[in-house]
This record gives C-alpha cells, structure tokens and sequence, in this order.
C-alpha cells in the first residue's frame, strides 16, 4: 500500500496541519508519499520541509501558477494525473481541501471518507456525524481510499526523515476558474487549528471594539488564538475565519476559554475535545457549564479585565 | 438562466440526536425534521437572483424517502417554482447523491447549481465538489457572496485564513456558508400557492444510479462524555485553580 498525503501550506512554509495528517497517513500502513503543489519559489521550502518529516519515503513537487492560488479545479486534475501510483490519498481537512479532496474522489469514482478522528484498520475509520453527537466506523469498499482528517485528533508527526524530492508529472490546467483577490488578515497570534490556548468571545460581546477591548488583551496574555461563537460572526464582531464549531473550525487545545457563549450543540462540536475548559457567563444555567471544567458565573465586563489583570501580575 | 437548488431532509438542528443502544444508528423515530439549514440559505439565494432578474426558473431537487417532498413543499412555499422529488430509500452516499443530481442536471439544463457547503446530519462536505466533478463543471464552495457576470460567476468564499474572491466560467457549482444571506421565512398566502406547484416525482431507477453505498457502517457509538466541573466563586479562584489544578497556566 502506497499513500500520497497532500501537504497544506501557505506557499513558504509546511503547516502544522500536514505533520497531523501525516501520523493518520502513517497509521494506513505502507509507504507514504508527499505532494507539495503551489506556486513561486516557496513550494521548494515548503517540500524540503516535507522531507524532513519521519515516516515520508518520497516528496512530489508541482510548482505553477496553477497551483498558486489554492484553486480546486487544477489541484484535483494534477492528484488524478498521480492516482495510477496509489492507493489512498490523504489531507487534513483544511478549507482548501475539503474544497479539493471530494473532486478528487468523484473523479475517482470513490465515496470519500471525511474528516476521520481515527484509523482502526488500513480500510476502517472513525468519524463524528451530527455535530460529533455519534461516532461511525465505517469501512471502505473502494479500491482506493479518499480521507480527510480531522487534525485536532492526531498528534503531529516530527521530524527524522530525508525523503528524496522529485517534481511530480504535470496535468493540464482545465481553466475553469480564475483568482481574483483575497483578504487574508495578518496576525501575530496563533492559528485557531494549532493554538495551545484558545480564547473565545460570543454574542454577549456585543461589537468589534468590544472584542479589541476584553478579548484580544486576555488572549495575547496568554499568548492564545482568538476565536469566536457563530453568532458573534453574524453579527460582525469577529471575522469568518475566526468561528469555532460544527460549520467552523474544530479545535481541540490544552485550554479553551469561552466568553458570553451559550454553548449551543454547534458550538460545543467544535471546542468540547479541549483539555481545560473554562466558561465565564453570567447566566449560571447557561448550557456551557455542562463541559465547563470551571465555569464562572459573572458578568463579562468584569470578570474579564479582572482576570487579564490577575495574569498580568502572574507575570504572563 | 435556470438554477437548480438540491435540497435535503434532515434531523433540525435543534435536535440533540441519541445513538441506538444497539449501536446500528442514530435514532430517527419521531424526532423533528427540516430542511438543511445551509440549503435554505441556497434557495434564498437563487430567489435573490430571480428577484434581481438575473435567473428565470428556480427548481428544487430532492433525493430521500417520500417524506422529502415536505421539504421540497417547505423551498416552494418560499418561492421556488418546480420541484423534483427523487425516491430513494435508506443511506444513498454523497457519491451517489451527485451521480443523480448530474442526471438531474443533463436534463434540466441549468446554469448555476446552489447547494449547501454541509447536510448537518452526516457533516461530510462533499455533494456539491463532486457534481462540480462529474460535469466536468467550476466549483466555488463557502460562498459567502455571489455576483453573475453574463453566463459567468464572481464568488467570495469563506476560506481558513479569511476571504478568497474567484471568478467561474459557467455553468458553475457554488456551494453556501452561513453569511451568504439571511433566508427568508414562507409567508402564510405563499405556503397556500406552493401547495398548488408542481413536484415532478421520479425514482432512482429513472436515472439509472447505483446507489449501493461504498462505505459500510459498522457502528454508531456515544463520543466520550465530559462531565461538568466545578464554579468558582471568582477571578482569583479561577486563576489559582488553573494554576496549580489544570497546569495550564
Ligand atoms: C446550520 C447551523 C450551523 C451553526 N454552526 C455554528 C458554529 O459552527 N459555531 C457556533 O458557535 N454556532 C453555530 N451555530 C449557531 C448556534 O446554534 C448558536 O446560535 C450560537 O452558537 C450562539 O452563539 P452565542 O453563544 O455567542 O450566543 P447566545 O446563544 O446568544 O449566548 C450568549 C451568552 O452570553 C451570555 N451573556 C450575555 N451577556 C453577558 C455578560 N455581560 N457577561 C457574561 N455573559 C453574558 C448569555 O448568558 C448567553 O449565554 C450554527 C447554527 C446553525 C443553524
Ligand atoms: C432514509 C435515510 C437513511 C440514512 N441513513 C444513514 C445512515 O445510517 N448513516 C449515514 O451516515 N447516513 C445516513 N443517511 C444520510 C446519507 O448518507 C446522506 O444523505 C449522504 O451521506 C449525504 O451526505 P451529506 O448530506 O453529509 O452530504 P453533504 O455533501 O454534506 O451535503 C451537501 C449538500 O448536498 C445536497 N444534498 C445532499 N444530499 C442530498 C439529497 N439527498 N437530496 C438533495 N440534495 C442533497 C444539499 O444541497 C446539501 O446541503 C441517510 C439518509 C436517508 C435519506
């Protein structure tokens, strides 16, 4: 069994999210293969970084304009220009490839396996349906195997490797869309899918500047990722990119601290693999205290400069 | 320009679904049903695009028990025109979904297809990319805004790191996120007229679709609990027991 794992990286570094899809593509069993498609001179740091990676026998690389912009079209026609060589085609389950991978498996004609929390056996997996509510095991009867993975479950592999890099067979462009533009906020704080801590802000923070002023303070504090409830996105107080849960990101840190979140069963899908949990919401009956490890019944704009302070004199 | 919306009956999202204790399943006995909250955004959409002149037909599709034909009812009363109401009965895969909405679409001959990014029940995250795939079609997935340019598209879609904006040559795929719209809701005189539309009532086997699912469920189980801890009566409770209890500070 031969397995090519897609990397997810942001066209100069490998991101942390291929170490974890990694150790799921490492338990298939068999060797395991590394596509590194983007564009600009980036992709090859990106691959050299790939090869240092335990556990990885090849590195693939296709360098493009194609490939540059994260369009599914191209990136799916180069995976089934390489599918002859494979068996099972593995990727975390990043935006970029839950836009991809499912193009992939039609055209492969096979029903892709999303988002799997765990590889009990080369063809069986686990995965979370109805907002992580049950648990599936499913078994694969498809000759290949298309997976995602959900990277908050798997611990990312290390480095030890020295993979030979190869540039991987080009496939034509099938020129069916275009990039226009992106907005793409630069921030110095952690990513939402590797931060260590995670410091939430829902509905009840009632607009941006509130965000800026009691959220953004306690998580640089503790040197956390800021995310957000679903609400609080609608609502325009904190950006797409920030929601946790069901349809959001899913993250799993050593600590998860939601602000003024209800704990709804979207957004508990989301958050509720976290190590520490710490709710602060001033209704005690507020659902979040049920996965709560501490739970504080307070009112936000109190409690939480309070505790912004209180780090602050722990020295953090 | 005609848009095809498809559109799934699934558990509402309000319900805490239950693992059988046999583990073959979910329970699904009388638990509240509704369309996929990401494709009543769909259809929302495709009306927009209709009231603004820029679409003239909005058919809705969906592929489930009998019972599917409420939800396509539900899409008519908020102003679709036609729906399409493929029986299928048991698990029918993503995969299957999509060779049956290509059939669907070779004969309907539509110019955009506006499905939801995620069925809230299965959370797999796939129908629409497929379509896109077996017609050969561009795909724009999470759009959270939708422009037409002639027979061609502008999406912006909600992407990890923020907003991506790409342009697709049509006939295009685009699949919903939550900020694409705020759907509306069907209005009492609109319910009445959508029970006089019509809903065209097909098989599988008219398509001529193996549904045979590739994935074989082995079980359903309870994820792990997690128990509710303990309140503290304040900040420097709190912080104490992060400290020195949870080590994580
Ligand atoms: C299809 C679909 C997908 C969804 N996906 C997601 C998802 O991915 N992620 C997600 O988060 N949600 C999602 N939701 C939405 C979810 O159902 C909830 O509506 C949402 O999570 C509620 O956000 P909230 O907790 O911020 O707001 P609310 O439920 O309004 O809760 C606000 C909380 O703040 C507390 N509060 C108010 N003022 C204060 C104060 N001064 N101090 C302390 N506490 C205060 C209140 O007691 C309350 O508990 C989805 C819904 C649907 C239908
Ligand atoms: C009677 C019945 C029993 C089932 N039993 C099981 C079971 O035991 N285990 C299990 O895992 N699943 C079961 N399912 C769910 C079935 O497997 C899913 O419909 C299928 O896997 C599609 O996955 P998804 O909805 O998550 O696709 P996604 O790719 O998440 O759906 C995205 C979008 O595709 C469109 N779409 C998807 N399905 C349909 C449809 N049927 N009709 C119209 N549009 C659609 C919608 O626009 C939707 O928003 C059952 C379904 C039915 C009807």
């Amino acid at each position: 069994m031969t397995t090519l794992l897609i990397a997810e990286h942001d066209h100069e570094t490998l991101k942390d999210s291929t170490n974890k899809a990694l150790t799921a593509a490492s338990q298939l069993g068999g060797d395991v293969h590394v596509l590194v498609a983007g564009g600009g001179q980036g992709t090859k740091a990106a691959a050299e970084a790939a090869a240092k990676l335990a556990g990885v026998s090849k590195v693939l690389v296709a360098e493009g304009p194609a490939y540059e912009h994260d369009l599914a079209e191209p990136l799916a026609a180069l995976i089934v220009a390489l599918a002859g060589g494979y068996d099972a085609f593995v990727a975390p389950a990043t935006s970029r490839f839950k836009n991809v991978m499912p193009r992939v498996a039609a055209l492969l004609d096979v029903m892709q396996v999303s988002e799997i929390i765990k590889v009990v056996a080369p063809d069986t997996y686990e995965r979370p349906i109805y907002a992580g509510n049950a648990i599936q095991t499913v078994k694969s009867k498809d000759a290949k195997k298309v997976i995602t993975v959900r990277t908050s479950t798997f611990a990312a592999a290390g480095e030890g490797g020295s993979a030979a890099i190869e540039n991987a067979a080009s496939a034509a462009d099938p020129g069916l869309s275009t990039f226009v533009g992106e907005e793409v906020a630069k921030s110095d704080r952690p990513e939402l899918t590797s931060a260590k801590i995670i410091v939430s802000g829902g509905r009840a923070m009632q607009s941006r500047e509130n965000f800026a002023k009691y959220i953004e303070p306690l998580a640089d504090k503790l040197g956390a990722g800021v995310g957000a409830s679903r609400a609080a996105v609608d609502a325009g107080y904190a950006p797409n990119d920030w929601q946790v849960g069901q349809t959001g990101k899913v993250v799993a840190p050593e600590l998860y601290v939601a602000v003024g979140i209800s704990g709804a069963i979207q957004h508990l899908a989301g958050m509720k693999d976290s190590k520490v949990i710490v709710a602060i919401n001033k209704d005690e009956d507020a659902p979040i205290f049920q996965v709560a490890d501490y739970g504080l019944v307070a009112d936000l704009y109190q409690a939480v400069p309070e505790l912004t302070e209180a780090l602050g004199k722990l020295g953090k | 320009m005609k848009v095809l919306v498809p559109v799934k009956r699934v558990v509402d999202y309000n319900v805490k679904v239950r693992v059988k204790s046999d583990g073959t399943g979910v329970e699904l006995a009388n638990v509240k049903m509704s369309m996929n909250p990401f494709d009543e955004i769909a259809v929302e959409e495709a009306l927009r695009l209709k009231e603004a002149g820029k679409a003239t037909e909005v058919v809705v599709v969906s592929i489930g028990p009998a019972q599917a034909s409420e939800t396509i009812r539900t899409a008519l009363a908020m102003g679709a025109d036609r729906g399409i109401l493929v029986k299928a009965e048991g698990n029918v895969e993503p995969l299957a979904v999509a060779k049956i909405l290509k059939a669907v679409v070779e004969a309907e001959q539509p110019g955009l297809v506006i499905l939801g990014k995620q069925a809230i029940d299965d959370d797999s995250n796939q129908t629409g990319q497929m379509l896109a795939a077996l017609l050969g079609w561009s795909q724009a997935t999470f759009a959270s805004k939708l422009e037409v340019e002639g027979s061609d598209f502008k999406v912006t879609r909600e992407v990890d790191g923020g907003l991506q904006t790409i342009k697709l040559k049509g006939p295009a795929i685009v699949t919903t996120d939550l900020r694409l719209n705020e759907p509306r809701y069907a209005s009492l005189p609109n319910i009445m007229k959508a029970k006089k539309k019509p809903i065209d009532d097909k098989s599988v086997a008219d398509y001529g679709v193996d549904v045979t699912p590739r994935l074989e469920v082995l079980k359903t189980a309870e994820p792990a609990g997690r128990k509710a801890g303990v309140k503290v009566k304040d900040v420097a409770e709190l912080v104490n027991k992060l400290k020195t209890e949870a080590g994580v500070l």
